[in-house]
């Protein structure tokens, strides 16, 4: 084998943006299709204060779930997500340099900034972007984002998402991201094979839609109840997150038809927007007290 | 003194697609403050990669030259007579008594305004220019309501002569020092307008598009010599690898035997649409188990790109057969009741609703059972994962599946090319099915958007319904399948405007035929081609026109009466002469093709219009005339409305 372990390149990645004055997180504990939609994103990004974060998320995409037999595609995989607000001038040398520092010798590699704008529509997000090809992989989402929760951000972030078993699969030349060297040893099939296997013939099959509409409802409700409470906003973004997620696997079990789906997704992004705001209420009398 | 001008405005990567049209709106809108201001000179070139969009100039003034204008003093002053008017007059316009002089009665001075120096009207101008240069989608980077720009603008480079201009945009300031290649070049490199270009390439960046194409095109004819192997040739990917890259090398790689299994049509656009690589072909126009890739860089020493590529490539070909074999564990059939969940249009409903009005249409159009079949599957293949992947494969795939799912040629082939046309100079599809099915998809496409008032306004078409459109015209007129379009609705007047562009611009018919032709009509598109082929055979004959001439006046006659008498004639009431001679050849020729008849009728009707007064006194008389010239237009107007030919007459 070459290259890093799995392991051994999140911890590079996490010392070169500590490096770089981030705070390292863990991953959120709740469900997300993708870095982005964990609160270290969606609600740091919004309001005038500047900050740095970088955290390993595992993002599940129910739909995506192969049932462990496709080599490339993963039920959940994990993304390293860097926030990096505001964005410095130097920010795609800074990126190149984390390739550097888990082994990539640039010198040697063909790396290319394709044209990809990313949107999210549930969460009223969209940047301006590219897909970051490194011999012809696509191996990083850059985005610069405009809107989040729908109000134009004070400060543009950039938002690095890597992802990783692609990267690894690439550093250790394997072709199945089940045969990447998770740690010395151990490779990634018997640390998430079960995982992918499992899930797929739940998302699948085996879910229950009923209770899955059920409970649905039922995030919805919480969520609209905290936020008229007003006093909380991250409990309520918890909901918005549940909802996501259980849409994801009515999805996913084929269960949402035409007509409900444009309806789901405006509940959802109604409720992520409900949230936004309550967030920059939060810090409009901080923004006046420092006029 | 005439001075060059060279600018650079260094950003991050510019999607390929965009650069060249905001060059040339830059170069406009540079070369309009030129000469707005008039500093002279002209643009003399433009350039760009991803990362910088370069101008050059030539033959600039200095400064603008010294304006005289001839200022009257006004008449208040007429007798110039101290007073202490005048005297603050006279200081305002910092003028002495002695710089005014007569001119009849009244009295003038010449104003002399220096013009500004070309440096600061241009440090003046240029943030605003630069930020005005069109893109499709900006991009804010330095916090909310500051400058947009399509990507983050990074350095500027703004020399006139040897002397930088100096300006801001975004916190970065221009001067004289640029930036070269990512990885090839130094981050910062002092340049003139000299060496501009040359200390450019030593920090590898080819700033000549041609010179990118050459290079690659080049290329890929050494990396093929002698191995009996072509490019498949492909403009388009040509012109995006050369504005993706700011030191293009190309390269050849390899993938396994095996993965020629699976159809072309899914290698291929897995290694353009996703991959950027061109196909390669053998000396019998097979695919050969290889591609090229464009690097952004010098070489591949070692192998690691070519080597990543393949391995990369690898991969998509395995998603592909995975896709393939997942997808056969239902066949296109057992995936109709999902069509319900996959959205056509949010106001119109699934493809399940539009699977069962295609299939009507079909059927409604005479459509057979193989028809039928095809219509009611065409769609099944949106909701595979190959289609999911591929997007671009839809209607191929499920032709494909349909194929290997032991389904009758006259039903794969028709779901195959269902799409097409795809654009002006795609094929039509190549069987009757497919034509009836490409009509009908695309028939309930216009018409469903219409009826949700989705009808294209301008330039904005988001569902492609003009190219759908099209597609009906072209399928009917070139296809095995004509299609009896519609006139009702408020898509007659788009299909009419579409029907008219293809035979006008794509056939290249006069366009005054064309309409002489539709006026007659234009529901069936084989007729109207067949009426359009004659008129355009009969017009240089000599007779033609002027009979066309006397057509016009005809319909006008008529008009101006207000004929709308659509009795007959009678044969009784028509003078010996002019009159009785024209009545006597219309029914000699009756029945004889149009091509026969112009030339006998013409100096009939001449000497008709000569000799005999349509608006006669007696009304019996004048009404049987008019019923005459009424019937000569009516016998013709099966072929076209003669009236509408535009004659020198």
């Amino acid at each position: 084998m070459s290259g890093l372990s799995f392991q051994d390149t999140v911890f590079a990645l996490k010392k070169y943006w500590s490096d770089r004055g981030c705070i390292i997180q863990e991953p959120y504990d709740v469900e997300v299709g993708a870095g982005t939609m964990a609160p270290e994103t969606f609600l740091r990004v919004l309001g005038p204060q500047p900050y740095r974060v970088a955290y390993v998320q595992p993002s599940r995409r129910p739909a995506d779930g192969r049932y462990g037999e496709n080599p490339n595609r993963l039920y959940k995989h994990q993304q390293l997500q860097v926030i990096l607000k505001p964005s410095p001038a130097d920010v795609i040398d800074q990126y190149l340099g984390s390739l550097k520092a888990i082994g990539i010798d640039l010198g040697k590699h063909d790396i290319k900034f394709e044209e990809d704008n990313w949107e999210a529509p549930t969460l009223g997000a969209w940047g301006i972007g590219w897909q970051v090809m490194l011999d012809g992989l696509e191996i990083t989402q850059f985005t610069y984002f405009q809107q989040c929760g729908g109000f134009d951000l004070d400060l543009v972030p950039a938002e690095l998402t890597y992802g990783l078993e692609r990267i690894v699969a690439f550093l250790q030349n394997v072709d199945s991201v089940y045969d990447i060297e998770w740690a010395p040893g151990v490779r990634y099939s018997e640390v998430r094979f079960e995982d992918e296997r499992q899930f797929s013939k739940y998302n699948f099959e085996l879910a229950d839609v009923a209770m899955l509409w059920k409970l649905f409802d039922l995030h919805e409700a919480e969520c609209q109840r905290l936020l008229k409470a007003a006093e909380v906003v991250l409990p309520a973004y918890d909901q918005v997150l549940k909802c996501s997620h259980i849409f994801n696997l009515l999805d996913a079990r084929g269960a949402i038809s035409v007509t409900e789906r444009v309806g789901v997704i405006a509940r959802v992004r109604k409720l992520a927007l409900g949230v936004a705001q309550a967030w920059m209420k939060q810090y409009q009398p901080q923004v006046e007290a420092v006029a | 003194m005439s001075l060059p001008f060279l600018l650079e405005i260094g950003t991050e990567e510019i999607p390929d697609w965009m650069i060249v049209p905001a060059l040339n709106n830059l170069q406009d809108m540079f070369q309009s403050l030129l000469d707005q201001h008039a500093l002279g000179g002209k643009v003399a070139s433009i350039a760009a990669t991803p990362r910088r969009l370069v101008l050059r100039a030539d033959g600039l003034l200095e400064q603008q030259a010294t304006k005289k204008e001839r200022r009257r003093v006004p008449p208040v002053f007429k007798d110039l007579a101290t007073s202490p008017a005048l005297e603050s007059y006279l200081r305002k316009n910092q003028i002495s008594i002695g710089d005014i002089y007569h001119e009849g009665p009244d009295h003038f001075y010449t104003k002399e305004t220096s013009g500004q120096a070309t440096a600061a009207i241009l440090a003046r101008e240029l943030p605003n220019l630069i930020l005005k240069i069109q893109w499709p989608k900006t991009m804010y980077w330095n916090g909310k309501d500051s400058e947009r720009f399509i990507r983050p603008v990074r350095w500027l480079v703004a020399l006139l002569s040897d002397a930088v201009v100096p300006f801001e945009i975004g916190g970065v300031h221009s001067g004289d020092t640029t930036v070269g290649h990512r990885l090839l070049g130094r981050p910062s490199i002092l340049v003139s307008i000299e060496n501009f270009e040359q200390q450019l390439k030593s920090n590898g960046v080819i700033l000549s598009a041609d010179q990118r194409r050459d290079k690659i095109e080049t290329e890929i004819a050494g990396l093929l010599a002698g191995k009996g192997l072509k490019v498949k040739p492909d403009p388009d990917l040509l012109h995006t690898l050369v504005y993706i890259t700011e030191f293009p090398t190309a390269i050849l790689g390899g993938f396994d035997l095996q993965y020629l299994e699976l159809p072309q049509e899914v290698l291929t656009t897995v290694m353009r649409h996703h991959q950027k690589y061109f196909s390669v072909v053998d000396a019998d126009g097979n695919l050969a188990p290889n591609f090229i890739a464009v690097m952004n860089t010098n070489a591949d020493p070692d192998g690691l790109v070519r080597h990543g590529n393949e391995r990369v490539l690898r991969a998509r070909f395995n998603d592909a057969r995975f896709f393939w074999q997942v997808d056969q564990k239902r066949n296109l059939e057992a995936r109709l009741p999902d069509l319900s969940t996959v959205i056509f249009q949010a106001k119109v409903g699934s493809y399940f609703q539009k699977t069962e009005r295609i299939v009507a249409l079909v059927q409604a159009l005479g459509g057979d059972r193989n028809a039928q079949r095809a219509a009611l599957l065409c769609k099944c293949d949106l909701t595979t994962d190959m289609v999911k992947e591929f997007t671009d494969l839809q209607g191929v795939v499920g032709g494909l599946y349909a194929k290997v799912q032991n389904e009758p040629k006259e039903v794969w082939q028709a779901i195959y090319d269902h799409y097409k046309p795809l654009s002006m100079e795609d094929a039509v599809p190549s069987t009757l099915n497919g034509c009836l099915l490409s009509v009908a998809d695309k028939w309930d496409t216009l018409t469903e958007c219409f009826k949700v008032g989705m009808a294209p306004t301008g330039s904005r078409d988001p569902f492609g319904l003009r190219r759908a459109a099209q597609g009906i015209v072209r399928i009917s007129a070139e296809g095995d399948f004509n299609f009896d379009l519609p006139q009702r609705g408020e898509l007659t007047e788009f299909m009419r405007d579409r029907v008219e562009y293809y035979f006008r611009d794509v056939r290249g018919f006069a366009y005054d035929e064309v309409r002489a032709c539709m006026a007659t009509g234009w529901n069936d598109l084989l007729d109207l081609q067949r009426r359009l082929k004659r008129v355009q055979a009969v017009r240089p004959t000599p007779d033609f026109e002027p009979l066309a001439a006397s057509f016009k006046r005809i319909k006008n006659i008529l008009k101006q009466a207000d004929y709308k008498d659509g009795s007959a004639y009678r044969e009784d009431l028509f003078e010996p002469g002019p009159e009785r001679d024209l009545y006597q050849e219309i029914r000699r020729t009756e029945g004889q093709p149009l091509e026969s008849r112009i030339g006998p009728l013409r100096p009939k009707v001449d000497l008709f219009f000569d000799k005999v007064l349509v608006n006669a006194p007696d009304p019996n008389i004048r009404r049987n005339r008019l019923a005459l010239l009424q019937s000569l237009l009516t016998e013709f107007s099966d072929v076209a409305d003669f009236s509408e030919i535009v004659t020198e007459r």
